[in-house]
């Protein structure tokens, strides 16, 4: 069944022959889900994750850190629920199976239990405010539409998904070895793009001015629709970072895969898209008139876009240029075609709450699992579970005798094994050294007060 | 008093007391009552001039070059201890001043801010180095041989900046990254591993950041005092003064025509055209119409004309002549001489009364058959915008004009205009009608030699 007749909202299970017994058909509902979370659905997990460690084994934990996290649900008919919070994992788990939300969302730790809010102040001592929250990023491929010309909105396919892929190297790679972050989470958002999650303590302990300045430090693609050049890249040298990703990630990816699969620069519409971001306006026209000229395709076998595009290179990085705006001009147009697009207002507040991963994505019923970073060129959206396809696959394994670890037997399998190997468990030692040396410090420092 | 004390090496035995206060704690000196109103006013007309300068855009070379001639006209001492001295009580009565609501706060939070900004940059390096570790700032400078391993780097992000690593700023300091998040943002520093490692010239933000976030503080303090003890403890003595110093108005009062001289009867009609602010053109206009102004215009423009420099009796011969077809001549010296002769201080009191300042003039609401006040506040959108034309003004200057008016700076407003009339600018900004006045004769005296 595809998508599209699942849309039209059929009930009935298609038989098709013997091995279609256990054949679910490809929908999302709330019978459906109300089994994925009953039997899925990493509950265990998402309180260790959510805990940080303060799972109460250690004196110095803080036993209200959960109970002070806001979560959110959207239940079926659109009813959205806020400040949802939760003592245990016992109460997460009974709340997410009863309610049965088509998405979960994660918000900040508050001061408070988000469920006493009204009983603090807004303002003054005594407030009800976030104090910690993971930094998170939000890239959707819809904002590349610009750029690619296999799909538009919301469809994905493996032409324009590696864009996504570059995003999360370039993004990946520069939390670690610039900012020095080492707990990050990436997840695919369900449809058509990837969130990121950043766990460390220090990053969670950052304020608003601190998130506006690390996203302003990846914002480098400025565009809307009324600007040609949304990529500006002045100086002599590029700034470390950007210089990287260039040499590391995008040039590559640029020349190697976009550039021909997008066929940027064989047809005249497309090429003028680039020719626009020339500012010597005698350069592009002789461009302009070698492609014109050249329109049939000539008989080499090299691809057409390459051709043009060692042209292009070679005029603007031939050492007669002498204008100031052509000097980074090819960096440039690579950049605007690859460089990274962030939701910028995701990740500048405290406050902004962000879908939870294994959530389930209403219109394609995938699974949003996590993406190992190390392997995202590995990683294929079109083959990501679904909700119907997990549900089968639990049919089919027949009844089990426990009911912990369900998922083993599904393709979900995979993704929790990547969350806890990959992510979870790292984050928890480190977070359980933390608690460890923030007490003794503590300790040491109210022995000191007393010894005198 | 905790003044720092950079200890300079000097020929004499003697500790010269030079910068920066932090303003960390009142001083525990005495002061007297005029000193304490006094100082304030002084200081008070430098942060004035900066929240000018700021408003007219000025870039930041320039707005130092006006920290610069601010606090050498109105802070200077011969002796440094008198200067330091003032410079910390004067800081610390604005604090009461404006410590009262929330936008009095911001202001002057970002008016001391940029004062401190501007004097820090000033300061030599070695005093901006000690002034740090006074700041408790715990970073330490960069190793010879750190700074080896990554010249390379610090210099690509100079490079990238348009600049070059000069052998003066082989110091650096390194400083986790979330204390810089301006320098993050515009990628203005190297950063590895969460180390941010920032130029001595860039120390400026680090510590610019501190005071500004220590003197924040401070202002709510300070507000919970006034609003608990202060205010009332003091009622007699300080109060009334802190609540009158934020509308003061602090320039020259015109009450003594000095510079042209007397105006004669017979040039004011000249004059009135060529260098009367707007709101005495058109009272003037309007008495030269109606015959008459009821008193608010009688005060404005009789106060305005004695300094313009018309004397007594010329005054009451003009303001005679003027209502002589509506008010018979014993009419006149029953009714009005008499308060045309108490403005110039030979009735009653005696007081000789000064000529009404900008603010005081924009405060006053007009009512039915009044011309008095601000025509930038209290004129219509259209009778303002034909007045300006009248005078002269293309449409770009008019569109200028109404810019400002819109965003409610009626004196930029008025500085605007005079600028398009004379074809000069106006650096100082127009605070009273007697200034533009002034500063009118001046510019068309220089233009052609003679009064015009």
């Amino acid at each position: 069944m595809t998508k599209e007749q699942a849309d039209n909202g059929r009930d009935d299970m298609v038989i098709d022959g013997p091995g279609q017994a256990n054949a679910v058909p490809d929908e999302f509902n709330a019978n459906y889900l109300r089994i994925y979370y009953g039997k899925l659905f990493p509950h265990a997990d998402m309180f260790k994750w959510m805990s940080y460690g303060n799972d109460g084994k250690h004196p110095g934990c803080d036993k209200s850190y959960f109970g002070r996290r806001e979560f959110s649900f959207t239940l079926e008919n659109d009813i959205y629920i806020r400040f949802q919070s939760f003592n245990s994992v016992t109460e997460l788990e009974n709340s997410i199976k009863e309610k049965c939300p088509f998405k979960i969302d994660i918000g900040p730790v508050y001061s408070v239990d988000p469920a006493k809010r009204h009983a603090y102040a807004q303002s003054g001592d005594n407030v009800f405010t976030p104090v910690e929250r993971e930094l998170v990023f939000d890239i959707d491929i819809s904002d590349y539409d610009d750029v690619r010309y296999c799909c538009t909105g919301a469809d994905v396919c493996l032409e324009c998904w590696p864009l996504m892929t570059i995003a999360i190297k370039v993004i990946d790679t520069s939390l670690r070895d610039d900012f020095g972050f080492n707990h990050i989470l990436w997840v695919y958002s369900g449809r058509r793009g990837v969130h990121c999650w950043v766990c460390d303590g220090k990053a969670r302990r950052l304020t608003n001015e601190q998130r506006a300045a690390i996203a302003d430090y990846f914002y480098v693609y400025k565009g809307n629709e009324n600007s040609h050049k949304k990529i500006s890249l002045p100086g002599l040298v590029l700034y470390p970072f950007l210089a990287r990703s260039y040499t590391e990630v995008l040039k590559g990816f640029f020349e190697a895969k976009l550039l021909p699969n997008q066929n940027l620069l064989a047809s005249e519409e497309r090429y003028e898209k680039i020719l626009e971001m020339i500012p010597d306006a005698s350069v592009a026209s002789e461009l302009r008139r070698r492609w014109q000229e050249n329109k049939r395709a000539s008989m080499s076998k090299d691809d057409i876009n390459i051709v043009r595009w060692e042209q292009l290179k070679s005029i603007l990085q031939s050492g007669k240029q002498k204008m100031q705006g052509l000097r980074r001009c090819v960096e440039e147009i690579v950049f605007s075609y690859t460089y990274p697009r962030l939701d910028m207002e995701v990740s500048k507040h405290m406050n902004h709450l962000l879908k939870a991963p294994f959530c389930v994505h209403p219109k394609t019923g995938r699974v949003c699992v996590p993406i190992d970073p190390n392997n995202c060129d590995e990683f294929d959206p079109t083959t990501v579970p679904t909700l119907s396809q997990l549900l089968e696959e639990l049919n089919r394994g027949g009844p089990r005798q426990d009911a912990e670890n369900e998922w083993d037997r599904t393709s979900l399998g995979e993704s929790v094994t990547i969350f806890r190997t990959s992510f979870l468990q790292p984050l928890l030692k480190s977070c359980k050294e933390e608690i460890e040396n923030s007490y003794n410090a503590k300790l040491q420092q109210s022995k000191n007060a007393l010894s005198w | 008093m905790e003044v720092f004390q950079s200890h300079r090496k000097s020929s004499s035995n003697n500790v010269i007391v030079s910068i920066l206060p932090f303003y960390r704690s009142a001083p525990p000196l005495e002061v007297r009552l005029e000193d304490f109103e006094f100082f304030a006013m002084d200081r008070l007309r430098v942060l004035k001039g900066i929240s000018d300068g700021l408003c007219r855009g000025k870039k930041p070379e320039e707005m130092e070059k006006l920290v610069v001639d601010l606090w050498k006209a109105n802070m200077r001492h011969p002796q440094a201890v008198e200067e330091v001295n003032k410079d910390i009580i004067s800081h610390f009565v604005l604090r009461l001043v404006y410590c009262r609501t929330e936008e009095l706060r911001k202001w002057f939070l970002s008016m001391e801010t940029t004062l401190f900004r501007h004097r820090f940059r000033l300061e030599s390096s070695e005093a901006q180095r000690a002034l740090m570790s006074e700041f408790k700032l715990p970073y330490k400078a960069v190793s010879n041989a750190e700074f080896e391993s990554v010249k390379d780097k610090l210099g690509q992000v100079a490079r990238s900046m348009g600049q070059n690593l000069a052998a003066a700023d082989a110091i650096f300091y390194k400083v986790p990254f979330e204390e810089v998040p301006d320098l993050v943002s515009g990628r203005r520093v190297f950063i590895h591993k969460g180390h941010a490692y920032v130029a001595m010239n860039q120390v400026v933000s680090l510590v610019v950041t501190q005071f500004r976030s220590y003197i924040s503080k401070a202002l709510i303090l300070t507000n919970r005092k006034w609003t608990s003890t202060i205010r009332e403890q003091e009622k007699d003595r300080l109060t009334p003064i802190v609540e009158a110093l934020c509308t003061s108005y602090l320039g020259p009062d015109y009450s003594q025509p000095q510079e042209f001289g007397e105006i004669s009867i017979k040039d004011i009609d000249q004059v009135a055209k060529t260098s009367f602010p707007l709101c005495m053109r058109h009272l003037f206009e309007k008495v030269k119409e109606d015959h008459h102004l009821k008193h608010g215009g009688r005060m404005q423009l009789g106060l305005f004309l004695k300094g313009v420099g018309l004397k007594l009796d010329d005054a009451l011969a003009f303001w005679k002549a003027e209502f002589a077809p509506k008010v018979s001549a014993e009419r006149f010296d029953k009714e009005y001489a008499y308060n045309i002769r108490h403005n110039y201080g030979r009735e009653g009191k005696r007081t000789d009364y000064t000529p009404y300042s900008c603010q005081k003039i924009i405060s006053v609401t007009p009512g039915i058959g009044d011309h008095h006040g601000c025509p930038y506040r209290h004129f219509s959108e259209e009778n303002l915008r034909a007045a300006l034309v009248r005078m002269g003004l293309s449409s770009r200057a008019v569109e200028d004009v109404m810019d400002k008016v819109h965003n409610r700076h009626y004196q930029l407003a008025c500085t605007l205009t005079f600028e398009a009339v004379h074809g000069s600018s106006c650096d100082a900004g127009i605070n009273h009608p007697n200034q533009y006045f002034i500063d009118s004769q001046r510019v068309l005296q220089s233009k052609n030699g003679s009064v015009a």
